[in-house]
């Protein structure tokens, strides 16, 4: 979806409709809602009285005028910045609307279809699609099998299965059937549906502050108040002095002046950028075509330090491969391949065909007819662990063929009163040591070989999960596979821990052990049966192909249903909290300059013999002009600056994976040290344009 | 400055470092109810002390029941001092017959002595009687030290403890404090003083006729007990007017050496004990070296200051307020030193420093007396300022701040922020009226610049829990005896029970393991963002008013000009 | 109700303990030790207390070596300095006074080299010390106000160079002398 909207920063619709809202935004029952900015306003009134007051009274002050237009244009600035980070969603949630046309349902009632409209629909109404047409609610599939196309809400156009039963089996409102039919339970009423949620989250509609960001704005509050006492107390400090230094009272300082100096003071750069960089931050995982539940979801995905990834996907590539045959002694390798093949030959897993193609590349055994051969095929079932092909040759004996693992295979043998080979267990073990998947295969009594398949590492995975070492994450894969395999993919992988043959409760119960230890959790699962772990994780990625269960489960889903996803939104919620920190930083970082702009400007005269410039203009060290310009320049800078940082807040800092200390350390060099610095030249540099 | 007066410096600091250690480490023990050589000697009193007051040792509670336990004690000994001075005269042990003590002077002195202050509106030697000196003052000056350590240790518990509501129990901190460290040290000191000159008695004044024949009427009184804690205690209240200038009170510079030890010596340590109880003495050594750093910094400043020449008195060493037997060097170190603890006894008088020399003094109030500071009350009051360094730089590694594996949440910036917040209102409100009104101007002793320097100087010792003044200030006023005290009390207590609100939310917090992720509080890179951070809020607030007070003196002075 | 009982037993405990007890065994075991300085380090002459060690006094007659200035005089009720600050209009007038004041009294015919303690006000108005150069500055004064021959200013400089206290333990503090002891010297010469 992100992909075909120009949602950047210098769409022109979009920055002409942010000019619009950061006028409206001026409403004062609006504005209240960020307090630092707030404060900004109500200085911008004043002066603006101030100003008109003067013009009625006679003494027009183009100083203090222009004090005021710039103070008007810090809010607006401030507004500015977050109309357009809203904008972007906005765009976003347009396109999903269009989407989300009018639709008549047809509900199953007792036997009867009846057309209803789709807002009608209640929890637990059963309706039936057929092919063409459009979703009309969040629901679960309950009969049947259909392709659907979900392009409204991935953007993928390739259709989907949805099916009941298993893990593929919730529909989302809004997209459309392509084929066949399917018989939905509607999970969800009309205005709570997927799409109604996202359109909420992209507009930032229900936008609520995230925990770190109140505690920002409480510290962002009281540097507020302190500055406050400040400016208010100045005066009589000031006062003091002029009497001290034999100065009339009436040279005491005017409101805009202390107006001016506040807000060069409070820290308005992050105040007015805080709503933007939390907008974005959402706006981020959307690009990535995820939608998280909450900002809060987000800011927990740059805590968690414990990832729980599944092996599959995620960290090898979906499937394994037969990549070998290895017969018992007295056995052919052919006849290995041959009967291997017949097992496979109706076994739809990627596994089964791979032994297939393995057995036709390597020894030219053609695919044949499983009807043909008189063969009923044996899936693989849990109980089992097995499958394979019962075969009846014409003198009706029957030949059973099969292919499993280790374990399943003794028992099978020795069922058959067949012997089972301590070669075999070798060749097992050594196999499951490398880190591939042995598939024993045995005819009736008697053991052919064993099927070598290897699970294939992704490539670039090590490095990835060496950054986030580097990070502070531990990352524990997740397989079914037994303990000697998984170590051998874990070692390989580079994953800190992993937990072989396991359960959706062992997932539960490590994500709680992980969390009593003090850990924040982050996993990815699609399952009915992951919902509760996905529950319990801080953060729980749902794949949208997964079931309805595990989307509501989880606090964040993922369109693509991409497993490796989960480590992006690790990085997307580590760069939101950076981003705040360094504008904070750089916020107050600023004043120091700010300082030695207006101390020395207001100051000037103090304890001044004859010349008019008192000991304290040694302060000045920008070598501003005069004490207006000095001034003016510092609120100009002040109120510019929020725009120049506005793309930053979008796009984020430059995010790297790499430990705590290095990235703090870079932070503060930029935004610390470059925040005390940059003031002082764009001050001087105002200074300069404005006395020209 | 000359070899012999940097040895002395170097001397200090180093037999500083040395005893943080030790001291440390034994605080801990005491602290941790750990069997250690003075529980076989003062363990009966311990126990007596339990027994007599009917005090459960081992019930801990939340930090609700401990803060009202001690809010509580401290109230009921405001009020007795306060009323003990009220009835001076009827009291035993007033030789010099000393009248009862005005009810505004005793307002102040009370609240100055139970918040660890001592600020002294009054003179010691012409106002108040042995026996309020010893049963009042001395008396608030170990319990007010030991409610500090007993705050800081309720801190350590909350932030080292894992899932839970009790942070311990108010009364044995208090006990263990005073049984085992307090008193033991101050009776060892006392001695050690009289050894060197500080007088101990309970003989009338003796008027005597001096060689010139005038006649000289010289106190008396139990003095060196109550300056041995008044030291240790970062109390700072005076026997004598003079304070530690007084030749009683401070005698030979051996005393001097020990006095200035004495002042910063419990605070330091207590960096190590927290270390150990927080489980990881690099951060104990990590908040004593920003400290240190601090500390020696504004040491440098104030020195090149006191020995510069300047036009006003050329090449003169300025010697004015100073003691011989001290010089220069031991005033200024001493000064550096009890402003940064919040100690305030002088042995030299701070009115008269140079501007930039007394403006440092001020910066270490203004900071919030967290340079080693006030017994206990420094390092949680390190600790508000380690929260706020922690959140704003910990968010900057990408992950919700943490500190010793507690996460910094709303709850605790909300805290540190008011904690930080007060003594500043303090500061700032109280300053700026007494610059404008009649009563406040009224009470100076200089004026031009010097005298917003008094003023300002005056709340922020009161802020900061000090007691040193810039004393030409006539405090002993309604004025200002009613202002400081309510600036004493918000500085205290405003800072107290955010403190231990903080202490309550954290322990009930869950501590995430350490991890590359972790942002570390423990290394150089945090000891520079710590300070950067004490000295930019505290920059940013002060700047303007120091600017107007000390800085434009010290430009006005070196410019030749008087007031 | 259980709390405030806790808290007023135990205020009374301590103030027992370290507002009585504590000050009691600490002057039992001074006035045992070290009795002298525990009662004020007095000094006697004759039979009668002179003052203390520890006290400054003020020597106005040209016989006897000046103390420093003092903010109170020498009054020990209260002690403390004059807390001018430099910036002071009146700082500046006193030392410049006691400048002159210092040379036209010791007959000096430089303004430099005046020891800057005989200038400036201690900090507690009792500074028993000054250095051993303001001593020696003063020397030719005293000598000619109690007419002494070679032989008695011998015997003062040799008093000057007895009564200066090195720093302590080498180290600590400033070199000084002790105006009362020196000036109790003095009236010893024959």
């Amino acid at each position: 979806m992100s992909t075909k909207l120009n949602t950047g920063f210098f769409n022109k619709k979009i920055l002409f409709q942010a000019a619009k809202e950061s006028v409206i935004k001026l409403n004062p029952a609006l504005q209240i809602k960020n307090p630092v900015i707030f404060i900004v306003a109500i200085g911008s009134v004043l002066t603006t009285i101030i100003v008109f007051s003067g013009i009625f009274r006679g003494s027009f002050s183009s100083f203090n005028l222009q004090i005021a237009v710039w103070l008007w244009f810090t809010v607006l600035f401030a507004n500015f910045a977050e109309a357009v980070a809203e904008g972007r969603g906005k765009a976003q949630a347009e396109s999903l609307r269009r989407n989300r046309t009018q639709t008549m349902a047809r509900r199953i009632v007792g036997k009867q279809e009846v057309s209803v409209n789709a807002t009608e629909l209640k929890k637990g109404d059963i309706v039936r699609c057929r092919a063409g047409e459009v979703i009309p609610s969040d629901g679960e599939v309950i009969e049947g099998i259909a392709s659907v196309d979900e392009s409204a809400i991935t953007g993928e156009s390739a259709p989907v299965i949805r099916e009941s039963g298993g893990d593929r089996s919730a529909v989302t409102g809004g997209t459309k059937v392509i084929s066949d039919w399917i018989l939905i339970c509607i999970t969800m009423e009309t205005g709570n549906t997927f799409i109604d949620r996202m359109i909420a989250l992209v507009e930032g509609a229900k936008r609520q502050k995230t925990p770190n960001e109140i505690a920002l704005l409480m510290l962002l509050s009281g540097l507020t108040i302190i500055f406050l006492l400040v400016v208010v107390t100045l005066p009589a400090f000031f006062g003091y002095c002029l009497a001290a230094s034999g100065l009339p009272m009436s040279q005491n300082l005017t409101i805009p002046v202390l107006i001016a100096l506040l807000v060069c003071l409070i820290p308005t750069t992050i105040g007015g950028l805080l709503s933007a960089i939390g907008i974005s931050g959402m706006d981020r995982l959307i690009q990535r075509n995820v939608i998280a539940t909450s900002g809060r979801a987000i800011e927990a995905a740059g805590d968690v330090d414990v990832l729980l990834l599944d092996k599959t996907g995620t960290i090898t590539l979906g499937n394994r491969m037969a990549t070998d045959f290895i017969p018992v002694e007295g056995v052919k390798v052919e006849e290995l391949a041959n009967a291997a093949q017949l097992s496979s030959l109706s076994d739809e897993t990627p596994e089964g065909r791979s032994i297939v193609i393995l057995a036709k590349e390597k020894f030219n055994i053609r695919g044949r007819e499983v009807h043909q051969l008189n063969a009923t095929f044996i899936p693989f079932t849990a109980q089992s662990r097995m499958s394979g092909v019962d075969l009846k040759t014409d003198d009706n004996i029957i030949h059973r063929i099969r292919k499993g693992s280790s374990e399943a295979i003794r028992t099978f043998i020795q069922n058959n009163n067949g012997f089972y080979p301590q070669e075999i267990q070798d060749i097992v073990s050594e196999l499951a040591r490398q880190g591939a998947t042995p598939l024993v295969v045995a005819e009736d009594n008697k053991v052919m070989g064993v099927i070598h398949l290897k699970d294939i590492v992704k490539g670039g995975i090590k490095h990835r999960f060496a950054e986030l070492r580097k990070m502070g994450i531990k990352t524990i894969m997740i397989t079914g596979d037994n303990p000697l395999t998984a170590a051998a993919i874990a070692a390989e992988a580079g994953v800190d821990d992993f937990m072989a043959e396991a359960r959706p409760e062992d997932k539960l119960r490590r994500i709680r052990d992980e969390q009593a230890k003090g850990h924040l959790v982050g996993m990815i699962g699609d399952g009915t049966n992951d919902a509760p772990a996905l529950a319990q994780a801080d953060v729980g990625l749902a794949m949208n192909t997964g079931t309805q269960a595990a989307r509501e489960a989880g606090n964040m889903v993922d369109l693509d249903s991409n497993p490796t996803k989960l480590i992006e939104v690790v990085e997307v919620g580590k760069q939101l909290l950076m981003t705040r920190g360094s504008l904070t930083t750089f916020s107050i970082a600023n004043d120091v300059a700010k300082y030695f702009a207006i101390i020395p400007a207001i100051a000037l005269s103090l304890y001044s013999g004859e010349n008019g410039s008192g000991p304290l203009s040694a302060l000045n060290i920008m070598n501003l002009a005069s004490p207006q310009s000095a001034i003016l320049s510092a609120v100009i800078f002040n109120a510019v600056i929020i725009v120049l940082l506005i793309p930053l807040a979008l796009k984020g800092v430059r995010y790297k994976p790499v430990s705590a200390s290095t990235a703090l350390t870079r932070n503060l060099l930029i935004f610390g040290l470059g925040g005390i610095i940059a003031p002082f030249i764009g001050i001087k540099l105002i200074d300069i344009l404005i006395n020209l | 400055m000359t070899a012999q007066e940097l040895i002395q410096v170097l001397l200090f600091f180093g037999v500083l470092i040395c005893m943080t250690p030790l001291l440390g480490n034994y605080m801990y023990k005491v602290f941790s109810g750990e069997k250690h050589f003075m529980s076989y000697v003062l363990g009966w009193l311990e126990k007596l002390t339990y027994k007599f007051s009917g005090i459960q040792a081992d019930e801990e509670s939340n930090w609700k029941s401990y803060t009202f336990g001690l809010l509580l004690f401290n109230f009921i000994g405001f009020v007795f001092l306060f009323l003990m001075q009220r009835i001076q005269s009827f009291l035993p042990l007033n030789p010099a017959h000393l009248p009862n003590v005005s009810w505004q002077l005793s307002f102040n002195t009370a609240i100055s002595f139970m918040t660890n202050t001592n600020w002294q509106s009054y003179a010691g030697e012409t106002t108040l009687s042995y026996f309020v000196q010893m049963t009042g003052l001395a008396v608030q000056n170990f319990v007010s030290a030991a409610s500090g350590i007993a705050v800081l240790l309720a801190l350590v518990r909350g932030l080292s403890r894992k899932t839970t509501e009790k942070i311990g129990n108010f009364w044995t901190d208090l006990t263990r404090t005073t049984v085992y460290i307090l008193l033991p040290l101050s009776v060892l000191f006392a001695i050690v003083l009289v050894g060197q000159g500080v007088v101990q008695n309970f003989k009338p004044y003796e008027s005597i006729h001096t060689l010139s024949g005038a006649q000289q009427i010289i106190p008396m009184g139990p003095a060196a007990s109550q300056i041995a804690i008044k030291q240790l205690g970062t109390n700072g209240g005076g026997f004598f007017n003079a304070n530690s200038a007084h030749p009683f009170e401070n005698p030979t510079p051996f005393s001097n050496f020990l006095e200035m030890l004495f002042l910063l010596l419990i605070p330091a340590a207590l960096t190590y004990t927290y270390g150990k109880m927080v489980g990881s003495i690099r951060q104990g050594w990590t908040i004593f070296s920003v400290m240190l750093i601090l500390l020696i910094a504004g040491l440098c400043i104030s020195l090149y200051a006191e020995y510069s020449a300047n036009p006003v008195f050329g090449h003169l060493r300025l010697m004015e307020g100073k003691e011989t037997r001290f010089g220069i060097v031991n005033s200024v170190l001493w000064s550096t030193s009890t402003t940064a603890a919040s100690n305030g006894s002088v042995n030299a008088m701070q009115d008269s420093l140079t501007p930039i020399a007394g403006m440092i003094a001020m910066i270490n109030l203004m900071l919030g007396e967290i340079i080693f500071g006030g017994v206990g009350s420094g390092l949680y009051g390190m600790v508000v300022f380690i929260i706020i360094t922690v959140f704003i730089a910990g968010l900057m590694v990408g992950r919700t701040p943490e500190y010793l594996g507690k996460k910094i949440e709303a709850f605790e910036v909300q805290m540190a922020i008011i904690a930080i917040l007060l003594p500043n209102v303090v500061i700032q409100l109280f300053s700026a009226w007494a610059s404008v009104s009649s009563f406040g101007l009224s009470g100076l002793n200089n004026a031009g610049p010097h005298g917003l320097s008094e003023i300002l100087y005056a709340y922020s010792s009161a802020a900061g829990n000090n007691g040193s003044a810039f004393a030409g200030l006539n405090a002993n006023t309604v004025f200002y005896n009613l202002t400081l005290g309510f600036g004493m009390l918000i500085g205290r207590f405003g800072v107290i029970i955010p403190v231990m609100a903080i202490a309550g939310s954290m322990g009930t917090k869950k501590t995430t393991p350490m991890s590359a992720g972790t942002f570390r509080t423990d290394n150089g890179l945090f000891i520079g963002l710590l300070i950067a951070v004490i000295l930019i809020i505290g920059g940013l607030t002060h700047f303007p008013a120091i600017s107007l007070g000390p800085l434009v003196e010290h430009l006005l002075m070196n410019a030749g000009m008087t007031f | 109700m259980k709390t405030v009982l806790i808290s007023l037993k135990i205020f009374l405990f301590f103030t027992l303990l370290t507002g009585i007890v504590y000050p009691l065994l600490v002057t039992g075991i001074a006035q045992f030790v070290f009795p002298a300085k525990a009662n004020g380090s007095f000094v006697v002459k004759g039979d009668k207390i002179t003052g203390s060690e520890l006290i400054g006094q003020q020597f106005n007659s040209p016989a006897y070596f000046s103390s420093r200035p003092s903010a109170v005089s020498y009054n020990p009720l209260p002690s403390g300095g004059s807390n001018y600050g430099l910036t002071n209009l009146k700082l500046k007038k006193f030392v410049d006074s006691c400048k002159i004041q210092f040379i036209s009294f010791n007959h000096l015919d430089r303004m430099a080299g005046i020891p800057s303690e005989m200038v400036f006000m201690s900090a507690s108005g009792l500074d028993p010390h000054i250095s051993p150069e303001a001593a020696l500055m003063q020397l030719g004064r005293i000598i000619k106000a109690r007419n002494f021959n070679a032989a008695q200013e011998q015997k003062l400089r040799q008093c000057i160079r007895e009564l200066t206290e090195a720093p302590q333990f080498l180290c600590l503090g400033e070199e000084r002398i002790n105006v009362l002891l020196l000036n109790l010297a003095t009236d010893k010469i024959q």
